[in-house]
């Protein structure tokens, strides 16, 4: 391999690089940021935007029988050219020399920013990506400070309407193309494009068509400016409020890494964070914007007891103990325990200890199957189909043994069940409200409101996956952690604490008192998860078990990385 | 180290310390005599009389946001001064201009914009960082309330106190 690699000098140091690093690469790899606008490591490099000039030399061509003089370490002499290269779509040669701190280099960059801030409004204090636009970022760092231009800016659509979930401002965009190259290249739905080229050049959505599809919001992301701006997050908050809290998604099986933004205990965004292995830079809008339930009114607040007028709030220490007593009554053949592949590992393997201490065989989780869309979203959208695999140990598919549970319910061979982390009537469930009346005892851990808690005996209030830490198995058998985000909302609690109350008021108390035990005491158990801790999972998650699975939109970038195409 | 402290060295008249204490009357006498013939004035009648024209050009009061010339909010809600805010007394929520608004272009405005003036310390840096010139601070300083909620200044109060101001910076003009 050690023939690939080249030589280069970036700033007065030698590097070395494998051959084609685009010099842009090269640069961040040395410790040295070109600042860019067009160029994105996982889009074509179409070099628009000319922001990452550098000045760039070579060897001096030798005259016919000349030999250059090497130095001694044995490097030729390196000749600067007159004119600065973009470094983004260059790549490295042996015996290169960078330049990107010259004067030519300053001035291309005081050059290009004044250009750019020629016809760009100064609407900051309105402006959503103030705080984390790349524009004011350069402009401080390469700007001049000033403007030479005194003729009128050039006037734009403003506001437009292009799709349910974004929303453009003309005036604002720079025209690196990054969001029509991502329709183009990535979401393959080429909506984007630009018109009245010149200096009216136009961002716009073709005629008859909206950017719609479901990874829309991604071209809000990788906009430099607030050019895009998001419909759900507009003027929501300032950026600088927010707090970023690294997770997953649970919208389906895929996990996409995750980084959310809140702001006193109100989750306000959610975006994805950069994990090559299980959604490269990308997330669906589906999965992004589904975090507004955290904040609902509908949220169960307080243990619920059911009496002759319906429910009333009580103490944990009543409810837990009342559904604890409640559970014992029954035979353990009379008792089934629904969980939900929505759970933690961390929360399943209480469940599963649950089970155990009850003696209970009925036990499943409900499954929720759609459509695989051939990019990120998985057919399976359950989060943790794989884990409650592992964790519970399920001798056959998960949800398979459901449509037996609720025959027996209405044969009445099962009395009693709890259902943990599911609305057991809503349409993956299939249970109806008239079959669940038919139960002597029905208890529910949930984090909202729902038509399972108003036939339920007891109800105790869980959190969602926002609200608690714990591990998760995706589709590709990866296993990854889930960070709280916010704070529980009045006396709600995890629902590993819940459980683990349960257990020991069953008399099998285990003694955790985190979840970071719990998963110890897992790794204990299931061989699959041994010898590793929840603390020691990496930020990007570690392979926990080999599926063969891949994943389409991973697939074809590899193969776009492998064509050169794009830097990956 | 010791300190040695010295003693004032007193002379006999000194020591009876009556012509000190004649001196003394005679002082208050003509304070006296000054303040019944109405020469001085050495009382305010606060609260009906006020500081208020006597206050100088820089005193710092109340935060207080104004509108502009055609009666638009200045504010559009950027949260400069909620982040710059020591005390942290500022809290805002921004809202969208509905597009059948007048002033949709502008896009922004809060929806609420609250003041704890139990909290406010009258630094006057909202007014220093605001960008749009919308909120300042009057002279204002007998701010009062008989409950907490009463001293939380929100927006209707905020720019009833604030009213118009005009002859500003107005970047939303044709011309930008």
């Amino acid at each position: 391999m050690a023939d690939d690699l080249v030589n280069v000098q970036i700033d007065g140091t030698w590097h070395q690089f494998p051959k084609g690093t685009r010099m842009i690469e090269a640069c961040r790899q040395a410790g040295v940021e070109v600042p860019h606008y067009c160029y994105h490591p996982k889009l074509s490099s179409p070099g628009n935007c000319r922001m990452c000039l550098v000045e760039m030399g070579m060897p001096p061509r030798p005259k016919p029988g000349e030999e250059l003089a090497r130095d001694e370490d044995g490097r030729l002499p390196i000749q600067w050219m007159p004119r600065p290269v973009i470094a983004c779509a260059n790549t490295v040669s042996e015996n290169l020399g960078i330049r990107t701190e010259s004067a030519l280099t300053k001035s291309c960059r005081e050059g290009v920013m004044e250009l750019l801030l020629i016809n760009h409004p100064l609407d900051c204090p309105i402006c959503d990506q103030a705080g984390e636009c790349r524009l004011q970022e350069f402009s401080v760092e390469h700007g001049t400070g000033g403007s030479r231009f005194r003729e009128d800016k050039v006037k734009k659509p403003k506001n437009v309407d292009i799709g349910p979930r974004v929303r453009l401002d003309d005036e604002r965009c720079i025209m690196c193309s990054r969001c029509i190259r991502f329709t183009a290249e990535v979401a393959d739905d080429p909506v984007l494009g630009f018109t009245e080229r010149g200096s009216h050049t136009t961002l716009a959505v073709h005629p008859g068509r909206r950017l719609e599809n479901n990874y829309s919001l991604n071209t809000v992301d990788i906009c430099p400016v607030g050019a895009l701006t998001s419909t759900d997050f507009r003027f929501q908050m300032r950026v600088w409020f927010l707090k970023e809290t690294e997770s997953i998604c649970t919208g389906c099986g895929r996990g996409c890494n995750t980084e959310v933004s809140s702001r006193e205990g109100s989750i306000l965004r959610q975006t994805p964070r950069e994990n090559n292995e299980v959604n490269s830079t990308w997330m669906c809008d589906q999965g992004r914007l589904d975090f507004h339930y955290v904040n609902s009114e509908a949220r169960l607040t307080q243990p619920l007891l059911k009496g002759s007028e319906g429910h009333r709030a009580v103490s944990w220490e009543i409810a837990v103990k009342t559904l604890a007593d409640k559970l014992a009554g029954f035979e353990s053949s009379k008792i089934a325990i629904i969980a939900s592949a929505r759970l933690t590992n961390e929360d399943l393997y209480l469940v599963r200890r649950l089970a155990q201490q009850l003696g209970v065989k009925e036990l499943d989780v409900i499954a929720r199957f759609g459509e695989d869309d051939g990019y990120l979203v998985a057919a399976d959208r359950n989060p943790n189909s794989r884990g409650a695999v592992l964790v519970l140990g399920l001798d056959s598919d998960p949800g398979s043994r459901i449509s037996g549970i609720r025959r027996d319910i209405e044969s009445g061979k099962i009395a009693a069940l709890l259902a943990i982390g599911e609305d057991l009537t809503s349409p993956e469930g299939g249970f109806s409200p008239a079959l669940l009346s038919q139960l002597e005892f029905l208890g529910q851990i949930h984090h909202t409101a729902n038509a399972t808690a108003d036939a339920a005996v007891v109800v105790l209030p869980g959190a969602t996956s926002f609200e608690k830490s714990g591990s998760m198995v995706n589709v590709t058998g990866r296993l990854q952690r889930l960070a709280p985000v916010v704070p529980l909302p009045g006396e709600a609690r995890e629902d590993w604490l819940i459980l683990r109350d349960l257990l020991q008021a069953l008399d099998g108390g285990n003694g955790a008192g985190s979840s970071d035990e719990v998963f110890t005491l897992l790794a204990h158990e299931v061989s699959a998860f041994e010898g590793r801790t929840l603390a020691s999972i990496s930020p990007l998650g570690e392979v926990l078990i080999e599926t063969g699975e891949t994943v389409p939109l991973l697939e074809r970038e590899k193969g776009r990385i492998a064509k050169g195409e794009i830097v990956g | 180290m010791a300190l040695v402290v010295r003693r004032p060295q007193l002379k006999w008249w000194e020591k009876i310390y009556l012509p000190v204490i004649a001196k003394g009357l005679v002082i208050t006498m003509r304070h006296f005599i000054r303040t019944l013939t109405g020469r001085t004035k050495v009382t305010m009648q606060y609260p009906e009389e006020k500081w208020n024209d006597q206050l100088p050009e820089h005193y710092r009061g109340a935060p207080a946001l104004v509108t502009d010339e055609q009666d638009r909010e200045r504010c559009v809600a950027c949260q400069l001064c909620e982040f710059i805010c020591p005390p942290r007394a500022i809290t805002i929520i921004p809202e969208e201009i509905p597009s059948e608004d007048k002033w949709a272009k502008v896009e922004k405005r809060p929806l609420a914009f609250n003041i704890d003036m139990i909290r406010c310390i009258y630094c006057g840096l909202c007014e220093e960082v605001c960008p749009e010139q919308a909120i300042f601070l009057r002279k204002d300083y007998a701010i009062t309330g008989e409950s907490r909620a009463e001293m939380v200044h929100d927006k209707a109060r905020l720019y009833e106190v604030g009213g118009r101001r005009v002859g500003l910076v107005n970047k939303w003009n044709d011309l930008k």
